[in-house]
């Protein structure tokens, strides 16, 4: 299930304007890749662009190669709609369905894939992306109720479950704890580290205890100088990166010494 | 912290004469509203008393004030609640298009289009209704007749002029299309980016987008736009007036001649001829309409407004 993605020669565009230049990285699965960088140098741009949510933007586009699983992404005859049901996103702040029960959160994707699917695999379904997004006990009694009247951890662990519902090969997340409190970001600093096993993983963080604790590989993004575009500086183990950088430029990040 | 803990224990900001002057204006502005319409209501209530009283005989149709009002009621509310089973779908699809699938420049056009549609006056849609709309359903209402005459709202026989209450009703869908996109188009617009996101991100088609995202979002707005529209259709005069032939009797017909008129048309065309208790009568139907559009319009801004608490993941 789990998906290796290449990524070759990547220059995204906001209509006219080059935010991310020429990005070339590897994304192992079964692996945390995280992406830290200060804010605006297209974290997210880049993360949006892996699974072509970019494009939604009037005027963005994208130019070069993502490949997963051998396809490019962006080549001719690739559906943006599928792209999307392979790889799942998982957002800064948590987004379940407001007028959607807990359930129906979670089932949702799963019904645009498998619309006849029985009821009964719904429910196995259902109950085991919750499990896997160790929420199951805190909503057992409560399946049916609105997903917007949990907390906020427990909303982003349903979108976490929402996400996996349908069994992706890769999932994006995008400072999936920057608007949480500790106790929530443990929580899906520990679910994380048990998806890796099934899961190609990749996170944005600016939090780098955060990227330390969960990521086997680190990617650092910076601006290569003020309104010029942002591009990747360096790429390695999450251990080298943070004790052994290659580049200046990410000593200085990682050492607090940015700017 | 000191400033919450004041010996008085409620705070008095210093006021300023600009400010004072302005709330005091907008107060009164406030009051001067409430007041008309308290006015408006017990004017009504007043005039419309001799008629409640008065022997049943002295009324138009000789049956008392209910029986004289009931069918004028009957047509209000038949011609309302078809125009606006007509323009609500229209104002979602068109609200739809505008913000989910057209082109921004092409967006912009239509939706200026349609809110020039509101500044048309009835006068206008009544001409137009009367002497193009009316003579072009001739023909499909025969056809009606004679193949779907078996339903009732199709009985027949249809009109010879096009002066009917289907007549009506599609002029006041285009009456109250705007006023119904404009509530929906808002609504659709603001679908937080969020929520949109969620349903891309699964792997959803535009249309499915929409459904999942755009009209649960949507949905109170929907419902409060159709009833202001609603509102407005109910209260419509002179499109109504102009176009409908009636000759009295409640009926679902909706293609034949024989229409009950509706409220406000029928005192537009019968109070210059109107003397004494008849006067009465028609200020009683008057009280009819005035509490069913106040009840409507009460209805959909508390339906608009609930929306605001429903904001979504928060
Ligand atoms: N919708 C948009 N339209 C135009 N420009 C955009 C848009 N979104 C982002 N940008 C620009 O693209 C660049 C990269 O933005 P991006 O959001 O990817 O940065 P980021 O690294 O995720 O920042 P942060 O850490 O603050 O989230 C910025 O210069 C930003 O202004
Ligand atoms: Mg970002």
């Amino acid at each position: 299930m789990a998906t290796r993605i290449q990524v070759s020669g990547l220059d995204i565009h906001y209509d006219r304007f080059l935010a991310v230049q020429d990005v070339s990285m590897d994304i192992e699965p079964r692996q945390v890749t995280a992406l830290i960088g200060p804010s605006g140098c297209g974290k997210s741009t880049l993360l949006r662009s892996l699974n072509r949510m970019h494009e939604l933007v009037p005027g963005a586009r994208v130019s070069g190669k993502v490949v997963l699983d051998g396809q490019d992404l962006y080549g001719p005859d690739v559906d943006p709609v599928r792209v999307r049901r392979h790889v799942g996103m998982v957002f800064q702040r948590p987004n379940p369905f407001p007028t959607m029960s807990v359930y129906d959160n979670v089932a949702a994707g799963l019904r645009l894939n498998h619309r006849r699917m029985p009821r009964s695999e719904m429910d196995g379904r259902v109950e085991r992306s919750l499990r896997a997004a160790n929420l199951w006990t805190e909503v057992r009694d409560r399946l049916h109720r609105p997903g917007s009247g949990l907390s906020g951890g427990q909303q982003q662990r349903l979108c976490i479950a929402r996400a996996i519902a349908v069994e992706p090969d890769v999932l994006l997340m995008d400072e999936p704890c920057s608007a949480l409190d500790p106790i929530s970001t443990q929580a899906i600093e520990d679910l994380i580290l048990d998806l890796k096993s099934s899961y190609t993983i990749v996170i944005v963080t600016h939090n780098m205890q955060q990227a330390q604790r969960v990521s086997d590989t680190t990617g650092f993004f910076n601006l290569r100088a003020a309104g010029e575009p942002g591009v990747l500086v360096e790429m390695a183990d999450t251990t080298t990166l943070f004790t052994r950088p290659a580049k200046q430029a990410t000593e200085d990040y990682v050492s607090g010494r940015f700017g | 912290m000191p400033i919450t803990t004041e010996p008085t224990g409620r705070q008095r900001t210093p006021q300023r004469l600009g400010d004072r002057v302005f709330s005091g204006a907008s107060t009164g502005a406030g009051v001067l509203i409430l007041a008309v319409l308290a006015g408006v209501a017990a004017f009504l209530l007043v005039e419309a008393w001799p008629a409640v009283t008065a022997p049943a005989e002295d009324m138009p149709g000789g049956e008392g004030v209910a029986l004289y009002v009931w069918p004028l009621l009957f047509g209000t509310l038949l011609s309302a609640l078809l125009a606006l089973a007509i323009a609500a779908p229209l104002s979602v699809a068109i609200a739809l298009f505008i913000t989910q699938y057209a082109h921004r420049r092409v967006a912009t056009t239509l939706g200026y289009v349609i809110d020039l549609l509101a500044a048309v006056p009835s006068i206008i849609f009544g001409l137009w209704g009367v002497s193009q709309l009316a003579p072009l359903t001739v023909d499909p209402t025969g056809w009606l007749a004679e193949n779907l005459g078996f339903i009732p709202l199709f009985a027949g026989p249809a009109s010879s002029t096009g002066r009917t209450m289907l007549t009506v009703a599609l002029v006041l869908a285009i009456m109250i299309l705007p006023i119904n996109t404009a509530v929906v188009r808002e609504a659709f617009r603001q679908t937080p980016r969020l929520h949109e996101e969620a349903s891309w991100a699964l792997g959803a088609t535009r249309s499915e987008m929409i459904r999942m995202s755009v009209l649960p979002f949507g949905r109170s707005a929907i419902i409060g736009g159709s009833m202001l529209g609603l509102g407005r259709a109910l209260g419509e005069t002179m499109a109504v007036a102009m176009v409908l032939s009636t000759s009295g009797g409640v009926t679902f017909n909706l293609i034949s001649n024989g229409n009950p008129s509706t409220i406000a048309a029928n005192i537009a065309l019968q109070f210059p001829e109107s003397t004494g208790i008849k006067v009465n009568a028609l200020i009683a139907s008057g009280l009819v309409l005035f509490a069913v559009t106040l009840a409507v319009n009460m209805t959909a801004r508390a339906v608009i407004n609930r929306r605001r608490e429903f904001s979504g993941a928060n």
